[in-house]
């Protein structure tokens, strides 16, 4: 991606602990975005004062503004945001800070999101504004558990996809995660049993299939290859990055539902998929682990479709057959945990796990993993993904 | 009384959005088509997206629905809902309206009886102030 010594590179990661909703309390979000942005420039040899860039997504309020004095950083060359609700934009931050580095109007971009949803707005209740509310608030349809269901229930109409599918991709995020010292689940297993004995939250959905609710923060360095050259840290190349949606989905599932048919049961990523594997100038078969959002186990399974590991309708088989595990399957994924079991960081904490895995430092590690797959919050608009490649 | 308590969020229309709930006070379910090329849309936009003509025309809706898909809501984001759990969320066709869904409720029927393909039939429930909110129940019941 981009040309020669502009090519833009992962050279750093950082993140907070990670602890269930509202267990941060001797600090503030911002306080704790600030550390990880400090932490994930420290991991990649650089000072905070060489950062130029500051990128984010969703309704992060911790603002490049105000992030820039609080750090010191004296020049601010680029601010930028990406649109759109959830995890939606998590990849688009990431395409953003490249388009910066490519273009030279950034050196050094810090892309983060800090989210302790035990200091604010709670995900999972009623929250006050939202586009076309109107149209979903006066029928309780108020929060993304709710609002995605209907996509994974006609998925499962549509084709055959079964209750153990949706539970097998809970099962493998917490067998991962209890690898992982790290992960707010680290040390809670999940069984089959207890996982169809959980409560429903939103049919299809039950608790396990949803994400959890973290107080936390992560952040990823991204500079050029001519800059990264000089790191003694091990640079992750950013083989592509593509973001954006499909026709009409506007709000999409967390609006009024207005996607069009095709496209009605999946993650918004279809033509983002192609782009990417083109740029990259790999195929699905070439990836070798992946990091896939999260927030609902059905859309993982229509991610693995959407990005082309199986065929439509094909998930379910796909994952059955163990395609899924670590270790030994065709394709390991969410291997820290994911947001299921690891934290709910808005995807960047999947970021940061592709990074380890690239650099050999996974708790889960795929043996000599040179690509791996991240893709954005799904169902969004917009959605998005990178691919990673080792250097 | 209406399906939900008076603590609901209740409509509050951005502009545009407006004449779908005027027509809701009439109990007419409308949906928004451009006046120029006949292009349905929904929730209501101020431009078309098919002749970017800003010519708006209000079409009725047939009184039955299908259910495309749906959700049985379980945990109580609202303190409003809590007593109405489990509640179904149906997300709607109606015929000859292509490129337009409708989120409502199915109320009137055991939530494990919702099917996928189902036809069911508008109601409209009175939300007090002279408004009113357009749900589904299905055809066969009363």
């Amino acid at each position: 991606m981009g040309t020669s010594n502009r090519k833009p590179f992962i050279v750093g990661v950082g993140q907070s602990e990670y602890t269930k909703w509202g267990g941060i309390k001797d600090r503030s979000q911002f306080q704790v975005t600030a550390e990880a942005i400090v932490s994930a420039v420290r991991d990649a040899g650089l000072k905070v004062t060489d950062i130029d860039g500051f990128t984010s997504f969703s309704n992060d309020t911790n603002h490049a503004p105000l992030m820039q004095v609080a750090l010191g950083v004296p020049e601010m060359r680029y601010s930028a945001m990406v649109w759109g609700g959830g995890g939606g934009g998590s990849c688009g931050a990431i395409s953003l800070a490249c388009a910066a580095i490519e273009s030279g109007q950034a050196d050094v971009v810090v892309a983060y999101r800090g989210l302790c949803q035990g200091q604010g707005q709670r995900f999972g209740l009623f929250g006050g504004d939202r586009p076309h509310s109107s149209f979903i608030f006066p029928y309780g349809l108020f929060a993304p558990a709710q609002m995605l269901a209907p996509l994974v229930q006609r998925f499962m109409h549509d084709y055959p996809i079964k209750p153990e599918h949706l539970a097998e991709i809970a099962l493998n995020a917490r067998a991962n995660a209890n690898r992982n010292p790290n992960a707010v689940m680290g040390d809670k297993e999940l069984t089959k049993e207890q996982y169809f004995a959980s409560r429903w939250i939103a049919e299809p959905l039950r608790l396990y299939d949803c994400c959890l609710e973290t107080d936390g923060a992560a952040a990823v360095v991204i500079t050029s290859k001519e800059r990264a050259r000089d790191l003694e840290t091990k640079p992750v190349e950013i083989l592509a990055a593509a973001h954006g949606s499909g026709t009409g989905w506007g709000t999409g599932p967390l609006g009024s539902h207005n996607m069009p048919t095709e496209t009605y049961s999946s993650t918004n990523n279809r033509r983002i998929a192609r782009e990417l594997f083109a740029k990259a100038g790999l195929t699905p078969a070439d990836i070798d682990v992946a990091q896939i959002y999260d927030h609902f186990s059905g859309l993982v399974l229509m991610a693995l479709e959407d990005f082309g590991f199986c065929g439509k309708g094909e998930s379910g088989a796909f994952v059955e057959e163990g395609n899924i595990r670590w270790k030994g399957g065709k394709l390991p994924i969410n291997t820290s945990g994911g947001q299921l079991s690891e934290a709910y960081v808005h995807g960047v904490n999947l970021m940061i796990e592709g990074v380890r895995q690239l650099r050999g430092q996974s708790t889960s590690q795929v043996e000599n993993a040179e690509t791996c797959l991240v893709t954005s919050g799904l169902g969004t608009s917009p959605s998005g993904a990178i691919i990673l490649g080792r250097s | 009384m209406s399906y939900f308590p008076d603590t609901m969020p209740q409509p509050t229309p951005v502009m545009y959005e407006a004449d779908f709930w005027n027509a809701c006070k009439e109990k007419h379910l409308r949906f928004q088509s451009c006046a120029d090329c006949g292009h349905l849309r929904h929730p209501p936009t101020p431009i078309c997206p098919h002749c970017h003509s800003t010519n708006i025309k209000w079409v009725d809706a047939p009184e039955e629905a299908e259910v495309f898909s749906f959700t049985v809501v379980h945990h109580a984001s609202h303190p409003a809902v809590k007593a109405k759990l489990p509640y179904v969320v149906g997300i709607l066709t109606f015929e000859g309206m292509d490129g337009v869904r409708l989120v409502s409720n199915v109320t009137d029927i055991p939530t494990d009886q919702v099917k996928i393909g189902m036809k069911v039939k508008i109601w409209w429930d009175d939300i007090g102030d002279g408004n009113f909110v357009p749900r589904f129940r299905p055809v066969e019941s009363k």
